[in-house]
């Protein structure tokens, strides 16, 4: 349909004119014209159309039936009512409300999807407020249709989105409508488990709560979360992602929709990233190391402590991590260039990568950190061994050592160690700035396919923990007091396009939340395809 | 019941000439009795030719619908630039409908070679004969039947030495009503469940596996083959100018002589009901008939002096379906019919649509409360209601066959509801 030599064709939703390329479902031209008409087994992302919710009736001037408007396809000169002009279509849409309703547990004070649900939202819009039944319900029951996803049957609407993205999607036919008319459940395929890397997603396209991770059961209400624009640091596809937190804590990530990027999809790894990254314990005050002890100090001592000491000119080694912005990044090397230190390494994990064959642009890659395109580009060389200081100076950004040795750099001479975590190696630090871990920070990395993206703070650090990019132009300006200050991250952003000539025509501004490719000038294409 | 009863109306014996008789189902046999002549025509024809003539015959499709047969299959791509297929709709899943068993039952081969017709006449290199799994005994003949056609050559390769090759596989469903609907019964067939789908496409566009595909009624296909070697107007010289040919009727129900007979379509309702079958058995009084299957409006007992024809049955506020009048007599209760008909619906929608999955099922507690002396005069109101709801707004006409007999019965036996709810429990 982005097909620039498509036909168009124009047609009247609601007395709006619009004008669309043929082929165009009338759904989507509703929509250009300003209209969402209500529906559940639509789903822009989802290729089948079964049209079977009936929830998108639109009256079409000449058909004598009303017609599902997610497989109509636009003609020249159609005239189209939706729910906001026709009363047959209120009423078609009323009637599929309260039929939905029917054998519906009503649930909502206990279900999570309660406050983002369809059937919520739609039950209100059309406003009947008692059900004419008075005959039992229909119990269905709940089931767990995955090793992490719970299926609350009562609450389904038998939309098949689930079933479809699957099939469509995931390639893999493991979910089935068993039974049928009244008594349809989903469950999976006989002899099949649901066990696909990308089965996180059928719980984003289901409508109502009928699909939940166990993960997020009773978590948290949809109005207590916030919501932050991210992109997931599982791998190096750089996902779009939503985080949801409630009292500074990952709830849920939801894939966020970049048409370029991962469509409206998400692997599971990535749903549990945030999660995982930042356990363990964290560094949240700035310590230094006196008579042989690590002693709790203030940022103003800990900045004063260490410029006194940095050995400024005389080499060493130095370890990152790629999970750190680019903005990060590029000011750990303004710090090495002071100290002379000549580039540093940082190791990246690798696991099986796992294919979407439904949207092939997106894959959980090999390389399982966000940031290695961003790392090399800044000079950053990959190596798994950790550096070895010798008696020398040894700096480490973000990296925790987890892996390392407990003994690792006590034999440096001077070990600066800017971390979000305090490992077994890094208490053997001469002085430890504590940094802002996953989630914690705004910044950007670098995907697979030098995309830059932006990704923006969800939580706060704890303690008095900054970003890395922060700290380090701190340190930096406490060495140099001409050094102008960089205030936030647009300006920590310009720092690097200033500096790195693959980076000179982005602006955070230009980059949006949909990112732009390196030296493209230019925010990518962004729209649907 | 199924045999043909003798009557004193003037028949023209088509398909059922043979019934009753268990020789005409081997080959030997029946081509003695004149069968396989028309696809010997066929074999001489191109499939133009052969469309034209049953589009001329103005035979209509036997399944329900009542849509021309030859214009069905005019649709059909005219180049072929793949496979295109054929599909007999031997799902007979209509409560009342027996008719087609008859024909897989006494005279297969006239299937087959109707089949066979039809696939010449859009181009088919395969049929498949898909038949209800309950109709086990009667897809053993067909069979046997297929077989022996096989080896004659009527079927296979280089057919009766034309050079022309057609295929024909024998499908045994899994039971639901709904593979009776083309696009249930085709997405069955190659492995799917049987759910309707959106049209367009058509089948004619994308069908079975994809490709061009006609779906055609047993009765309809066994019609063809004498069409084709007596003529168009040979077979209009039954029926009306919009209604020709005969047509079986499977009568059940409350009647002297229930059974399947071959009349010629016109024959005034009542006649069939009270000639051919005898009238109401133990001499009672008509109370309702169900005309053309489950899923037609009921007529009452004065509304039966109407030509038994599609326009006829079509005028008196009814359909003709698949002819399968349902009697009952007086002693009927109306409710408890009608609760039936709603629970076998309820029992068989897909469960796609929210109008069907959720409203049949909801009319049927209604009704069964009504029964059961819990029902409140609202109750009339939103089966009213309901009948709006479950009428045009489905992908397929499973929702509407359920409001059909309801409204009907509302209408008509208001009394029959009003008595329960006042009185309670019968």
């Amino acid at each position: 349909m982005s097909d620039g030599n498509a036909k168009m064709v124009s047609l009247t939703v609601d007395g709006v004119s619009v004008t669309v390329p043929a082929g165009t479902p009338v759904i989507q031209a509703a929509e250009r014209a300003g209209v969402v008409v209500p529906h559940y087994c639509y789903h822009p992302g989802i290729p089948s159309r079964p049209a079977q919710c009936r929830m998108c009736l639109v009256e079409i001037e000449g058909q004598p039936k009303l017609q599902p408007s997610c497989v109509m396809a636009v003609q020249d000169e159609m005239v189209v009512h939706t729910q906001m002009e026709s009363e047959e279509v209120r009423d078609a849409q009323q009637a599929v409300i309260e039929f939905l309703l029917l054998n519906h547990p009503l649930d909502c004070p206990i279900c999570d999807a309660a406050g983002q649900c369809m059937l919520q939202d739609y039950a209100y819009e059309t406003g009947q407020l008692e059900t004419r039944l008075v005959d039992a319900k229909l119990v269905m029951g709940r089931d767990r249709i995955a090793d992490d996803i719970l299926y609350f049957a009562d609450r389904c609407i038998i939309c098949t989105r689930c079933v479809r993205f699957m099939d469509d999607i995931a390639g893999e036919n493991s979910l089935i409508v068993a039974q049928r008319g009244h008594k349809a459940y989903i469950d999976t395929f006989p002899g099949k488990d649901l066990d696909h890397p990308f089965r996180g997603n059928i719980v984003d396209v289901c409508p109502v709560g009928a699909l939940v991770h166990e993960d997020f059961v009773f978590k948290a209400r949809a109005w207590d979360m916030d919501t932050a624009p991210g992109v997931c640091g599982g791998c190096s596809q750089g996902c779009n992602i939503d985080v949801n937190v409630k009292e500074n804590q990952v709830v849920r990530v939801k894939p966020r929709y970049n048409a370029d990027v991962n469509g409206y999809w998400m692997c599971d790894e990535g749903r549990r990233h945030l999660v995982m990254a930042n356990r363990g314990l964290r560094a949240d005050v700035p310590m230094i190391r006196r008579d042989g002890e690590l002693e709790p100090v203030t940022w103003a001592e800990a900045l004063e402590w260490v410029a006194e000491r940095l050995p400024a000119g005389q080499g060493g080694v130095a370890r990152v991590t790629a999970s750190e912005s680019n903005e990060s990044l590029h000011t750990f090397t303004e710090l090495l260039g002071v100290l002379g230190i000549d580039g540093g390494t940082f190791a990246v994990r690798r696991g099986e990568s796992a294919k979407l064959p439904g949207f092939p642009q997106l894959e959980l890659r090999e390389e399982r950190v966000p940031n290695g395109a961003g790392a090399r580009l800044l000079g950053f060389t990959e190596q798994d061994a950790l550096p070895s200081p010798g008696g020398g100076t040894l700096v480490v950004l973000a990296d925790p050592l987890l892996d390392a040795d407990p003994s690792y750099g006590a034999d440096a001479d001077f070990f600066l160690y800017l971390g979000s975590q305090i490992s077994a190696a890094a208490r053997n630090a001469t002085a430890i700035l504590p940094i802002a871990g996953a989630g914690e920070a705004d910044g950007t990395y670098v995907n697979v396919e030098n995309r830059v993206q932006r990704f923006h703070q969800a939580m706060q650090p704890p303690g008095v923990a900054r970003p890395a990019w922060m700290v380090v132009n701190r340190l930096l300006r406490q060495l140099d007091g001409e050094r102008l200050p960089v205030r936030d991250v647009r300006a920590a952003f310009a720092a690097v396009s200033a500096a790195v000539p693959e980076f000179a025509s982005l602006s955070w501004q230009s980059l949006g939340l949909k990112g732009a490719t390196l030296g493209s000038g230019a925010p990518a294409e962004s729209g649907a395809r | 019941m199924g045999f043909p009863h003798s009557h004193d109306l003037e028949v023209g014996t088509i398909l059922s000439r043979h019934f009753g008789d268990a020789s005409a189902r081997r080959l030997e046999t029946w081509v003695g009795m004149g069968g396989y002549e028309g696809l010997k025509k066929a074999v001489g024809m191109e499939a133009p030719e052969i469309t034209a003539v049953v589009k001329d015959s103005g035979l209509r499709g036997r399944g329900g619908a009542g849509f021309p047969t030859g214009l069905k299959w005019s649709f059909m791509p005219q180049e072929p630039n793949g496979p295109h297929y054929l599909c007999c709709n031997a799902d007979e899943s209509e409560p009342g409908a027996f008719k087609d068993r008859e024909i897989l039952r006494w005279v297969p081969h006239l299937l087959i070679e109707g089949c066979l017709i039809a696939a010449r006449a859009i181009r088919a290199q395969h049929v498949y004969v898909y038949v209800r799994g309950e109709y086990f005994p009667y897809t053993k003949i067909l069979n046997d039947a297929v077989v022996e056609a096989y080896e004659a050559g009527y079927i296979g390769s280089d057919i009766l030495g034309s050079g022309w090759d057609c295929e024909l596989t024998v499908h045994i469903g899994a039971g639901a009503y709904i593979a009776g609907e083309e696009t249930g019964l085709m997405s069955s067939l190659v492995g799917g469940r049987a759910e309707p789908r959106v049209k367009p496409p058509f089948p004619a566009q994308s069908g079975v596996f994809g490709r061009p595909t006609t779906v055609n009624n047993v009765e309809t296909l066994a019609a063809v083959p004498m069409i084709l070697t007596e003529g168009a107007d040979w077979y209009r010289q039954w029926g009306t100018e919009k209604s020709p040919g005969t047509k079986l009727w499977c009568c059940s129900g409350h009647l002297e002589r229930p059974g399947t007979y071959e009349l010629p379509l016109g024959v005034p309702l009542k006649d069939i009901i009270y000639d051919v079958c005898g009238g109401v058995r133990a001499g009672r009084k008509l109370k309702a008939v169900i005309p053309g299957g489950s899923s037609t409006a009921l007529l009452t007992a004065d509304e039966l002096d109407c030509p038994s024809t599609y326009e006829g049955l079509q005028e008196a506020g009814s359909s003709l379906g698949t002819a399968s009048p349902i009697v009952m007599d007086e002693n009927t209760n109306m409710v408890a019919v009608i609760r039936r008909t709603a629970e076998f619906y309820a029992h068989e929608s897909c469960g796609q649509c929210v109008q069907c999955r959720e409203g049949t099922a909801w009319v049927a507690k209604i009704l069964h409360r009504i029964e059961t002396g819990g029902g409140r005069l609202k109750d009339i109101d939103i089966l009213y209601d309901l009948c709006e709801q479950l009428t045009g707004r489905t992908i397929c006409v499973l929702a509407d066959s359920v409001v059909f007999p309801l409204r009907s019965s509302l209408d008509k036996f208001r009394a029959d509801y009003e008595a329960l709810i006042n009185g309670g429990a019968r």
